[in-house]
């Protein structure tokens, strides 16, 4: 697959991979998308009593292109309020890393997965 | 100790050309530019020469008789003219083919376009390592099978198929039996008198040939052995394949057939085994969750088909990209669906994701193989810290547990 510079640079730096403590009450976490689809995100946000994104961590399984949405959701996001990370859209993913086509559901799991993390947030906070 | 980048793992997708072979050829572009169909000079006689050494060579490898060998433009043509050829041929003697399910597109598809004209075509499931089941293959023949047409090696496993008694039964229970012999030759021995083969496909740049030149084995004598040609024209190769033939691709592809041959009988074969043990202890002795996809002990010496547990394949080749590989994952073919060779197998989605194909060759060194192992080991390690699988996996959760969102 021929990938534009922004897909290679996220995936050969990824930015913020790791993990954040589930257990903690400020922290959403979202997982999506299936072993035997061949893709799995997950991406976890720290999210402060202000409603604002602290911090944001991701683990994928997945081609290139779904390391590179998943690392270029974490830095969107970060600093952002919920409401303003729930408007995010898989076409702003795809654009701003060119994805071909064929790739476009990677930036589509990446959106599910921001939606997924602020849920689990809510729901944790008990606003489901 | 330096290792020239980007290093080639992907000879069975395909082979560069051997130096001998060029040589081989060069001639028959410049000063041996004839027709050899022009039979009333010099330079005619010259090319049809040349292309009569080739059809010997190529005989020679698979125990054929000159006589016996089509010059085809590559092993997919060879395909669509065996089985498509026989259809036709045969149809009045029943409409039933059988072949299995992990066979090349090329036998696949032309199977697939009789259906549409109305043959029946048993596609016969494999075992965990790839393998046919001779019985099933035995009771699948009916009174109105005409063909049968299994590999002798697969393309993605390297998986090698039990020709010799297939080509018993269907020898005995009058069948015709096609084998597309592309990936087993010079890897393992391949004989179509003792295999019983009647038609076997050939392809040159899969064993260090040129691209766009291939061969049919057609087998002659009793019982009465004929095919419909696909392209009809000038009545070249016994009528079974018009069209001038070229002469400098022959030439290459003859040369290949006879260090093809060589291979097996001098030891070449056993240094591309060697890589790829080595290749494979490496990789086993530093990683945990490797599986083999494919019989280990029925495989050509020149593959290793291998999953890389939580880590998904197109990443890995990107991570690797330093060693041309090929995937079975989805994420590396246009249909966005896994390895069918390797679904057949029975091997999970998952791992049919992560699995990757090394193809060794007669030009690989044990420096590549060492300088690849180190980084086959470094970005899996990298990927699976960065895979939730892997953690999940640590953490003691069971995958299978998981309520997946399907997308």
């Amino acid at each position: 697959m021929a990938y534009s510079d922004k897909v290679v640079n996220h995936y050969e730096n990824p930015q913020n991979v790791g993990s954040l403590d589930k257990n903690d009450p400020q922290v959403g976490t979202g997982l999506v998308g299936a072993p035997a689809c061949g893709d799995v995100m997950k991406l976890q946000l720290k999210i402060n009593d202000d409603g604002i994104i602290e911090d944001a961590k991701f683990k994928t399984f997945g081609c290139g292109s779904a390391i590179a949405s998943s690392s270029l959701v974490t830095t969107m996001v970060k600093g952002k309020t919920i409401e303003e990370a729930e408007k995010i859209e898989n076409s702003l993913i795809a654009e701003e890393l060119a994805l071909p086509p064929v790739k476009i559901h990677c930036s589509v799991l990446a959106e599910d997965a921001i939606k997924a993390a602020i849920a689990d947030y809510r729901k944790k906070r008990g606003e489901a | 100790m330096s290792v020239k980048l980007p290093i080639y793992f992907d000879n069975q997708a395909t082979t560069p050309v051997d130096p001998r072979v060029l040589d081989a050829m060069m001639p028959y572009l410049t000063e041996h530019f004839g027709n050899p169909a022009s039979r009333n000079h010099a330079f005619g006689w010259a090319a049809k020469e040349a292309v009569e050494i080739a059809r010997e060579q190529v005989a020679a490898l698979i125990g054929a008789s000159p006589k016996e060998i089509i010059f085809t433009s590559g092993a997919t043509e060879s395909d669509n003219l065996a089985i498509k050829g026989v259809a036709r041929q045969y149809e009045s003697r029943g409409k039933h083919i059988i072949t299995v399910q992990t066979e090349h597109k090329a036998v696949l598809d032309s199977c697939h376009a009789l259906e549409r004209d109305g043959w029946e075509v048993t596609f016969l499931p494999v075992d965990r390592e790839g393998l046919v089941d001779i019985d099933q293959l035995r009771d699948a023949i009916r009174d109105d099978t005409v063909l049968v047409s299994v590999m002798l090696a697969n393309n993605e496993i390297g998986v090698v198929q039990p020709i010799r008694e297939i080509g018993a039964i269907c020898r005995e229970r009058g069948v015709i039996f096609h084998c597309d012999a592309v990936q087993g030759l010079g890897k393992v021995p391949f004989d179509v008198v003792e295999d019983h083969v009647d038609l076997a496909s050939i392809s040159a740049h899969k064993m260090y040939g040129p691209k766009g030149i291939g061969a049919l084995y057609v087998r002659r004598g009793r019982p009465r052995l004929r095919l419909r040609p696909l392209i009809d024209g000038g009545g070249h190769e016994r009528g079974l394949r018009s069209g001038t033939l070229a002469t400098h691709q022959i030439v290459g592809l003859g040369k290949a057939a006879e260090l093809a041959a060589e291979d097996l009988v001098n030891g070449g074969i056993d240094k591309v085994r060697a890589l790829r043990d080595r290749l494979w202890d490496g990789i086993r002795e530093n990683l945990d969750e490797v599986y083999l996809n494919g019989s280990w002990e029925h495989r050509i010496p020149n593959n290793l088909n291998v999953s890389f547990a939580y880590v998904e394949g197109e990443a890995m080749m990107m991570g690797i990209k330093d060693i041309a590989c090929s995937s079975g994952s989805a994420c590396t073919s246009a249909s966005l669906e896994p390895s069918y060779v390797l679904r057949a197998l029975g091997v999970g989605a998952e791992l049919a994701h992560s699995s990757i194909r090394f193809g060794l060759g007669r030009f690989n060194t044990e420096e590549e193989v060492d300088h690849a192992i180190g980084l086959i080991v470094e970005k899996v390690r990298w990927l699976r810290e960065m895979s939730p699988l892997y953690e999940m996996v640590k953490e003691g959760i069971d995958l299978s547990s998981v309520q997946w969102s399907a997308h």
